[in-house]
């Protein structure tokens, strides 16, 4: 049958926060997709959350290996090479994930293939859609906001990344400082419906300056806390949906001008869009309607996607398999 | 003694923060700290500076540390996301503070008995102004006085 000949990779990832592991077969079709926080069953993995720890991901890294083979219908044996995150991220929390590769691919005598974290992030839209390319790839999340140009799967150039906090970050410390919890993401994204994006207007970092693909958004977290401080001084009520809506607008305009610009003078077909952040609705409605404008397509995965998975890692991981890419047993872990 | 700083923008606090760094010595260890958007990062860039690291000085909240060469190696944490001593101990940071280069923690006062022997302590409030910050140095070490009597002197 044709599935004996599909091209397996076992994924892991384990860079932050998630004990995650994968099956994806011939770099698009995916079998299984483990997350150790989001399994139902939590007693399967000892009732986990996400924690920074690398003795939580060593705790559960095996159980999350054999679940996502067990899912995938896939053996040890099956599996073509051993994909894995090597950074950046946490040296602790990486090693766990990257031993663990090492000693599956020196077991199973596989090919053992390192992927970068971000990179990782861009090739979950290889999961789900048809690329057309030359594309710009937008990855913004809790730890990252780069802008990427990508000529091909393989061919990927660095256009910008932020000065001081990403995209995700600001999210989360604006969401906290208005008490919507965490995490800040998906509870500004909700709360700035009802807002009026117009009520505060907040700075907008290197904003129509043409050849600058760099972000900033620090004095933007600055500017909603100044505001909060004013209205709290004065004992007037705090209007969090409109500081939230006036929050999202700025750094949706910032990042939507700055894509669009890249894009624009790239001659990207595609726009992607990767990352935590790329689930924000906002981002992706403004995103939309401004590339229909000159004709540029735009592609985001689905929400499981954007967060860290380890599917996104079998992935990119299949391109590197491809390519005879392949990382030694004396493969290590980096921060940045 | 308190050696007390104020700055009125961003780019003050980071080249305060570049004049500490030029004096800076091997397995020195600062604490910051400071609320939200104080400046903590703005100043722990110029710290960065002043060590000669050129690359980007990004906030290391969601990576908790982001480790940068220079003159001097610069590791750079933030416990902001933290939670548990356990949590701390686990990141490595030990291995840091017992290493010859700079560490520089943001969000250092959640743990406050774990650093025992810091070189110094730096905390950034808000002043009156929008972009006014006043910067508290303290240190119990002689030979982080003698350093902080330079950076008035130099100031
Ligand atoms: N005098 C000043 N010194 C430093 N920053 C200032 C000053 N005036 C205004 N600012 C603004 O305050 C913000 C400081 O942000 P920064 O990220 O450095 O703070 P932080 O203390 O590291 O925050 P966090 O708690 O989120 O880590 C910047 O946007 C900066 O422009
Ligand atoms: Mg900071």
């Amino acid at each position: 049958m044709a599935a004996m000949n599909k091209i397996l990779i076992l994924g892991i990832e384990s860079s932050c926060d998630e004990t995650a592991a994968a099956v994806v077969a011939d770099g698009r079709e995916m079998r299984s997709n483990i997350i150790a926080s989001q399994v139902e069953d939590h007693k399967k993995f000892g009732g986990v959350v996400p924690e920074i720890a690398s003795r939580k991901h060593l705790e559960v890294i095996n159980d999350v290996v054999e679940y996502a083979l067990s899912e995938a219908g896939a053996g040890f044996a099956d599996i073509s090479a051993v994909a894995v995150t090597n950074g950046p991220g946490l040296v602790g929390a990486l090693l766990v994930g990257v031993n663990m590769a090492k000693t599956l691919a020196y077991a199973l005598q596989k090919p053992l293939v390192a992927v970068n974290h971000v990179m990782s992030h861009v090739a979950a839209n290889y999961l789900v859609h048809t690329v057309q390319f030359p594309a710009v790839c937008l990855v913004a999340s809790g730890g990252h906001t780069s802008l990427l140009y990508l000529l091909s799967r393989s061919e990927t150039e660095l256009l910008g990344t932020t000065r001081d906090d990403a995209a995700g970050e600001a999210f989360d410390k604006v969401a906290r400082v208005l008490g919507l919890g965490y995490p800040g993401g998906p509870a500004i994204d909700k709360i700035a419906m009802q807002g009026n994006p117009d009520a505060f207007r907040f700075p907008r970092a290197f904003s129509g300056q043409d050849h600058s693909y760099e972000f900033s958004f620090s004095g933007l977290k600055s500017a909603v806390i100044n505001v909060l401080h004013n209205l709290e001084q004065r004992g007037e009520p705090i209007p969090k949906a409109d500081i939230a809506a006036g929050f999202q607008a700025a750094v949706v305009d910032v990042l939507v001008e700055k894509t669009r610009l890249a894009a624009k003078s790239k001659g990207a077909k595609t726009v992607l869009l990767a990352g935590g952040v790329a689930a924000n609705r906002q981002l992706r409605l403004q995103l939309r309607e401004t590339l229909a404008l000159d004709g540029i397509g735009l592609n985001y995965p689905p929400p499981e996607l954007c967060t860290d998975n380890a599917a996104m890692v079998a992935c990119a991981g299949y391109d590197l398999y491809k390519r005879n890419e392949y990382a030694g047993l004396d493969l290590n872990a980096f921060t940045v | 003694m308190d050696y007390i700083f104020t700055t009125n923008a961003e780019q003050e606090t980071e080249s305060l923060g570049k004049r500490l760094g030029d004096l800076l010595f091997p397995g020195a260890v600062l604490l910051l700290d400071g609320d939200l958007g104080a400046g903590k990062t703005a100043f722990a860039r110029g710290v960065a500076r002043g060590l000669g690291v050129t690359s980007p000085v990004q906030s290391p909240t969601f990576t908790i540390l982001l480790a940068h060469s220079g003159r001097l190696p610069f590791y750079h944490f933030d416990l902001y996301r933290i939670e548990s001593e356990e949590e701390l101990l686990d990141i490595g940071i030990e291995e840091c503070l017992d290493d010859e280069g700079v560490t520089l923690v943001e969000w250092a006062e959640k743990f406050q008995g774990f650093f025992d022997t810091p070189s110094m302590s730096i905390s950034i409030a808000r002043g009156q102004e929008e972009n006014m910050r006043e910067i508290t140095f303290f240190s119990g070490e002689e030979r982080c006085r003698e350093l902080l009597d330079k950076l008035c002197a130099r100031s």
